[in-house]
């Protein structure tokens, strides 16, 4: 294995969203800007009898306004649509051509890659639920296979099945842009897109790819998703007030608000920027990746893998934690999160933990699971571009053994150079990525 | 930078010819058939009824006691993962907490793992008596199910059907603390996860990296699915052997199964220190992109597939001249090996009469995202014993097919073996090994 020696620096030239506030990347900041909630009564499904009956959904989204062949994207799950929109927006910006043969922004497509954090689409819950229901025999417990057969195979549809594979968004957005260069899906769970903008980083800067689409599409608000997170006791129930439910680090805080949505990033090496005479958006300066090892169900007490994965970001940027002016945080407003990625900063930034504001924009967003990190990731260029952090929403009883500057309830201005945005996921994925203000030295 | 060299120094598979490595290599070499009629359910009602099963395991004994309680959260993709990464460990020499506590010799934070995976779905029974307490006049209702059916599920369920919970499961048993990936690339999974995993050593972020894939598709949601994409060979139902055709003129699509294929990737200043077994060196590899509109095949000209194994070639510093074995994806679906087939002679040019192609899904069936590893696996024996097995069921290649596939088992001398895929969604993959030269 070689690298080409050059070990390029990687920079963002465009970015684009389709989130539960708003399905471009202005809307979306001012929203969460102004505190703005993306909860509501879930309406994918009828959801009136579940233990949640709310979510944060992307409202009122029409993909085909994205595209000029919506037809090639139409059978694409809920996270590959989302993808379409939020790849056409960062390309856009990034100056890069979509759906055209003769591309004319002097990137070479072999030399253009995707890295994406994505999930599943969803399952055909009619014809899941309805082929169990029609071979199951509950006098026996005995399942007729060929009851069960005969319902699924005229209820499933061949393309939806397709659909539900978690490479599909990239395929999607192969489509749209042309890349030929290196194409990767990746779901470490609630980790995933922070870790796939990380590893695309590495390829860049490794030489293995000019430019790639990086960042995360996923929507686990369907009826098997609610019920695992919901057995999991994961989600918060304040079913009485979804706007308010997502209230990290609170005493109060009962659970994580599920999202959906994309979110992309364009990197790209500094030399390709240049040479296309690219906007630069903010430099990747760090990324670090580790694993709990340590429970399925639990983080590790003491945060032994978020230490790890903040200590190496640290150490690839080349910074010390005295650096880093902002944290976007993991922040999901459950129980355990909250106060272990507390504790885990604490570790890492010793004296200046406590002087490092540490916001949790899940408490506007809600959780996007595999897009999470992404969407997070470009709060945090805006964070820097504005010279403003955003604020963790609905903190208004604090919880009195969580202790950093939270940013709590209205945004800050202050002077943001650098922001480092964590991510966590089940299992144990530990995920953080560390941008900067361009500047050329 | 400059170069870090990657090597291979453990190997763990479970596949449907057996348990072990070993149980696979004679499989492969004997010609034998993986591929059984489907015990699992039964396949009566199924347009395809076959799949690569593996032989029946006790997954306790692959797991220490420290994570006997866990095994309850293990789906079979799980299962198929552990039993493979104890194999590749216990072949490396290397001792992790899972292997011995007490004679430790690695450390967990230099230690990475990158795992292809697929789309888990769930255990059909298991869901059952929830479905069954939410039906309304026999038919199912979201609103019973919200209020009667949701709390029969068993209250981990998800966590048994997330994709990185066969990294987490590994890496909690033998204790991995560096970076942990999951890939969800379908078919091409294992392929992409060791490119990744050999990334991550060269640029100095771990010493060592368990590195492959494990995937159940004997799963009757799953099967049904490749049956309605037609993807899956409805036509041998009574014919087990000559089932699954790569590159064959008959053949009519392709036969799913279960498998587990892990190596343990290592820095060779690292495996040179601790002496340990170097079967081979990754000396390139690279990716792509399909694109096709009709995105369930790959695009007919396969110009994604070459354009991956051309970075593998320029990463490796070698020409076509030099591979002396190609394992393609080969799924025996007509139109995609076709393709294939053209994406590979595209990058081979003039050898690509001379070079043997070796397709093992005949026998391994296509175990999805475990096809990387077990590819892997295979040329790692094939260049040990300078022996590659002879192809099966190609018995009249494909009239558009130019690949001269093996027709018997021949010794030679293996330098460089390419193993390549592809999947449904276009991603692309190669990844070339070299037998290792000090």
């Amino acid at each position: 294995m070689t690298h080409n020696g050059k070990n390029e620096r990687v920079v963002i030239t465009g970015l684009g969203i389709v989130c539960p506030l708003g399905h471009d990347v202005e809307t979306m900041w001012q929203a969460v800007l102004a505190g703005k909630s993306g909860a509501a009564k879930t309406t994918i499904f009828d959801a009136s009898t579940f233990p949640t009956t709310f979510s944060s959904e992307v409202k009122d989204y029409d993909f085909a306004k994205f595209t000029k062949n919506p037809n090639l994207h139409k059978d694409g799950n809920r996270g590959s649509k989302f993808a379409v929109g939020a790849a056409v927006q960062a390309c856009k910006q990034a100056g890069i051509n979509v759906e055209t043969d003769t591309p004319a922004d002097g990137i070479d497509r072999k030399r253009m890659g995707i890295y994406l954090g994505a999930g599943e689409g969803a399952a055909n819950h009619e014809a899941f639920f309805g082929a169990i229901a029609a071979g199951w025999d509950n006098q026996t417990n005995q399942m007729d296979w060929t009851k069960w057969a005969n319902t699924a195979a005229v209820k499933m549809k061949a393309m939806h099945e397709l659909e539900q594979e978690a490479n599909m968004p990239a395929a999607h957005i192969a489509m749209l842009t042309g890349a030929r260069g290196p194409s990767r899906s990746c779901l470490t769970a609630c980790a995933a897109s922070t870790q796939a903008v990380g590893e695309a980083t590495m390829m860049i800067r490794r030489g293995g790819a000019d430019v790639v689409i990086a960042g995360g599409a996923h929507s686990m608000i369907h009826p098997l998703g609610i019920t695992g997170f919901s057995r999991l006791t994961a989600l918060s129930r304040r079913n009485d007030s979804p706007e308010t439910a997502s209230r990290p680090f609170t005493a109060s805080r009962d659970g994580f608000v599920i999202g959906e949505g994309a979110a992309i990033l364009i990197l790209e090496s500094l030399s390709s920027a240049k040479k296309r005479g690219a906007k630069i958006l903010a430099e990747v300066i760090g990324y670090g990746s580790s694993s709990d090892a340590f429970r399925i169900t639990d983080m590790h007490e003491e945060g032994r893998g978020a230490i790890q994965a903040m200590t190496r970001a640290l150490t690839d940027a080349g910074i010390s934690c005295g650096d880093v002016n902002y944290i976007n945080t993991h922040g999901t407003s459950t129980a355990e999160n909250d106060s272990i990625e507390t504790k885990a900063i604490k570790t890492v930034f010793k004296e200046n933990a406590k002087n490092t504001p540490a916001s949790s924009v899940k408490s506007t967003l809600g959780h996007l699971i595999g897009a999470a990190g992404a969407a997070e990731l470009i709060t945090c260029v805006l964070a820097i571009r504005d010279n403003t952090a955003p604020p963790t929403m609905n903190l208004n009883d604090p919880d009195p053994k969580l202790d950093l500057d939270y940013v709590p309830n209205k945004p800050r201005k202050m002077q943001i150079d650098i922001a480092m945005n964590e991510s966590f996921g089940f299992g144990g994925q530990n995920n953080v990525v560390i941008i900067k203000r361009f500047r050329e030295n | 930078m400059s170069s870090t060299r990657v090597v291979i120094t453990g190997i763990g598979a479970i596949s449907p010819l057996g348990l072990t490595v070993n149980d696979m290599w004679q499989g492969l070499c004997a010609g034998r058939c993986g591929i059984s009629k489907i015990t699992a359910f039964d396949p009566a009602g199924f347009d395809c009824q076959l799949a690569g099963q593996v032989p029946d395991y006790k997954i306790q004994e692959y797991v220490p006691k420290s994570h006997r309680k866990a095994v309850k959260l293990m789906s079979k993709d799980i299962e198929l993962a552990v039993v493979a990464a104890k194999e590749a460990l216990t072949d490396s020499g290397l001792i992790t907490k899972g292997i011995d506590p007490e004679k430790i010799n690695v450390t967990p934070e230099r230690m990475a793992i990158n795992l292809g995976a697929g789309l888990i779905s769930c255990d059909v029974i298991e869901m059952a008596p929830a479905v069954a307490a939410s039906l309304v006049d026999g038919k199912f209702d979201m609103r019973k199910w919200g209020k009667d059916g949701l709390s029969l599920v068993t209250p981990l369920w998800l966590l048994k059907y997330l994709p990185n919970m066969l990294a987490c499961h590994v890496g909690i048993i033998h204790d991995i603390e560096g970076p942990s990936n999951t890939i969800t690339c379908a078919e091409v999974a294992g392929h992409i996860a060791i490119a990744e995993a050999a990334e991550i050593i060269a640029r100095g972020s771990s010493d060592i990296a368990l590195a492959g894939g494990a995937e159940s598709k004997i799963n009757p949601v799953l099967i049904m699915r490749q049956c309605l994409i037609k993807r899956a060979t409805t036509q041998h139902n009574d014919d087990c052997e000559g089932a699954c055709r790569p590159f064959d003129a008959e053949a009519s699509g392709s036969v799913f199964g279960d498998g587990g294929g892990i190596v343990v990737l290592e820095n060779l200043d690292n495996a040179t220190k601790r002496g340990a077994k170097i079967y081979a060196e990754i000396v390139g590899t690279g990716q792509s992109a399909s694109i096709n509109p009709a995105y369930e095949h790959i695009e007919p000209d396969g110009k994604g597939l070459t354009i991956a194994i051309e970075n593998a070639l320029a990463q490796a510093n070698i020409s076509p001249k030099d591979i002396d074995l190609i394992i393609p994806h080969g799924v025996g679906i007509p139109q995609d090996d076709a393709a294939e087939a053209r994406g590979i002679e595209a990058a081979m040019g003039t050898e690509t009469k001379r070079i043997p192609v070796w397709p093992t899904k005949s026998m391994l069936s296509n175990t999805g995202a475990a096809c990387g590893g077990l590819d892997v696996i295979a040329a790692v024996c094939a260049m040990r014993d300078g022996l590659i097995p002879a192809a099966k069921n190609c018995t009249r290649k494909a009239a558009e097919c130019n690949l001269n596939i093996v027709k018997e088992a021949t010794k030679t001398d293996i330098r460089y073996a390419l193993c390549c895929g592809y999947t449904y969604g276009g991603q692309t993959a190669a990844v070339i090994l070299k037998k290792f030269e000090n």
